[in-house]
């Protein structure tokens, strides 16, 4: 378990982070997601104590991470699979990480197996590597240590669709025997299918967090219509506020009431469904709007 | 999948014992030699020593062909080596960011610092012998060759100073890389340290009368040159020539930067 109490990190007077909390809990997938520069990274970074907090607190397993004695066994670790030295090979770079945790020299070839790194990949610098093969190395160092808590920033950024999904079914697989999980992504749908729980950030500050399935639910549902002009004045009647996007109206209310307004109108609907991917994205959007680099296109 | 599938994760594991200091020292003794850079570096280190050793059998007079000349010529490319190796030892967890994953396994970073430390004057010392050995083979080669005699002039004592001054030129090295943490800045400073400090210091000297008395006390190069003239035991104003030259030039600079690296934000 993770738990991040009411965490700030100023640069001057820049606030990166804002009195953040939140807890990743024990047997499930949290997903951090915020777009780029939220402060994402600085709180990672915070929690295995590679930044010091300006205020605020963060403990992992209960402890705060610079009092574990081996934190290499407790507490698996990725926060920039380019973060090594260039000049060594893959294999040495998770030899030393071995030598550090004290691990017997087999898990070496284990892991390599495990993130499907063959051993003449392993015997080439990293300089050579692309950064999917850095990732798969970087998510090594970090499981090498058989830990119970892992903490991935960005773990499947360059990772080909499939490395997408095998490093998904890793940690899924991982949550289910009684690992925690929290990684970041600035990328919605990656969070989505993987999370099952999701904190997300803007500006340094939380704008949202739940589980997966109550913020889906926050986020509305979609319906599709052949009359939508009738439809929506419909719910103006009732005061449901219902928004119109090109074919598609998109309302707050759930899906049972948006059927029998639709009944009572007498508007045939072509689609009713809870809003998933591209509702949790509006609410993304939306709720980071004040964060974003590039204005959502009107 | 192997690995990843036997049993459950969780408290059932026993007790975490800390990482012992020693085994931290082996592995940052390990990452000193397991790049091609770092590799090359520390074989530096007996090619240049050969280098020197044959210069010396090459040019130097027949009458000054004694074992002292000859770990005397070895000392020019140790006190270049030495420090870069130990400046390089460190900064290398920034320069590469490789201490990313380093202080997250290793979170007390006086811990890492200390381990290389360690493992810094380990290669130093040893180097230094391996210079020991090549000397003496130069002596024996060089006055076989040129059929002078066998001169052996450096007491054990003598040999310890030299030691010792070598181990003081690796550790200014190595708070220079504490203290700036970035690998080019600290070898040009390191080169301002030893070449360009030590030049000023002896202009003013030899223009300042007043400042002539206080170079042994002000100037560290000055004060260690005694640990290499070969003149027998030192005196105990020499001693506390290098003693308060060393407070100054190495061990305040690395107090502030030992704050620096546990303080300073890893990225």
């Amino acid at each position: 378990m993770i738990t991040v109490d009411a965490v700030t990190k100023n640069y001057g007077a820049f606030t990166a982070v804002d009195d953040v909390s939140f807890t990743a809990k024990t047997g499930r997938v949290t997903g951090f997601l915020g777009p780029n520069g939220a402060g994402k990274s600085t709180t990672m970074r915070v929690i295995v104590g590679l930044t010091r907090a300006t205020s605020g607190t963060a403990t992992v397993s209960g402890r705060r991470y610079v009092d574990l004695p081996n934190p290499g066994l407790e507490v698996g670790v990725l926060l920039d699979a380019s973060a090594q030295h260039a000049g060594r090979t893959g294999r040495e770079i998770l030899t030393l990480a071995q030598q550090f945790m004290g691990l017997p020299r087999n898990r070496v070839e284990e892991m390599l197996e495990v993130v499907s790194l063959t051993p003449n990949e392993a015997s080439r610098r990293v300089r050579d590597y692309s950064l999917g093969m850095r990732q798969r190395l970087g998510i090594a160092t970090a499981l090498i240590g058989d830990p119970e808590v892992l903490i991935l920033d960005e773990p499947a950024n360059g990772l080909d669709p499939a490395g997408i999904r095998w490093m998904r079914d890793l940690l899924r697989g991982y949550a289910d025997r009684g690992g925690t999980v929290l990684l970041s992504s600035h990328l919605l749908h990656e969070i989505e299918v993987i999370a099952d729980d999701i904190v997300m950030i803007g500006n340094g500050r939380i704008v949202s967090q739940g589980t997966k399935t109550d913020l889906l639910h926050a986020a509305g549902t979609v319906v599709r219509a052949e009359d939508l002009t009738t439809l929506q004045s419909a719910f103006e009647e009732l005061g449901i506020a219902a928004t119109t996007s090109g074919d598609c109206l998109r309302t707050d209310a759930a899906p049972a009431l948006v059927g029998k307004v639709a009944l009572q109108a007498g508007v045939a609907l072509t689609e009713l469904r809870v809003a998933d991917s591209a509702g949790l994205e509006e609410m993304f959007l939306e709720l980071t709007a004040a964060s974003q680099r590039d204005g959502a296109p009107a | 999948m192997t690995a990843l599938t036997a049993g459950n994760l969780g408290p059932q594991r026993g007790a975490v014992r800390p990482i012992p200091l020693m085994r931290v020292t082996q592995v940052e003794l390990r990452k000193m030699f397991d790049t091609r850079s770092g590799f090359w570096l520390i074989a530096s280190i007996v090619i240049t020593a050969v280098l020197a050793t044959a210069g010396v059998i090459l040019f130097a007079p027949n009458d000054e062909l004694t074992y002292s000349t000859f770990i005397a010529a070895i000392r020019f490319p140790m006190a270049v080596i030495l420090p870069m190796i130990a400046i390089l030892a460190v900064t290398g967890e920034w320069t590469q960011r490789s201490g990313l994953t380093t202080f997250t396994l290793i979170p007390h970073r006086h811990r890492v610092i200390a381990a290389k430390a360690i493992a810094s004057v380990t290669v130093g010392v040893v180097s230094v012998l391996l210079a020991f050995a090549i000397g003496a083979l130069g002596n024996l080669l060089g006055t076989a060759v040129t059929g002078t005699a066998l001169v052996w002039n450096v007491t054990l004592t003598e040999c310890l100073y030299y030691v010792l001054g070598n181990v003081l030129s690796l550790l200014i090295g190595f708070m220079l890389g504490v203290l700036i943490r970035a690998s080019a800045a600290a070898i040009a400073i390191y080169f301002v340290y030893w070449f360009v400090l030590p030049t000023i210091f002896g202009l003013l000297a030899a223009s300042v009368t007043w400042f002539r008395d206080l170079q042994p006390w002000v100037d560290f190069q000055y004060a260690q040159s005694s640990l290499f003239t070969f003149e027998g035991a030192m005196t105990g104003e020499q001693w506390a020539n290098i003693a308060v030259t060393g407070l100054i030039w190495l061990v305040v600079p690395l107090a502030v930067g030992l704050g620096f690296v546990t303080r300073a934000e890893v990225k």
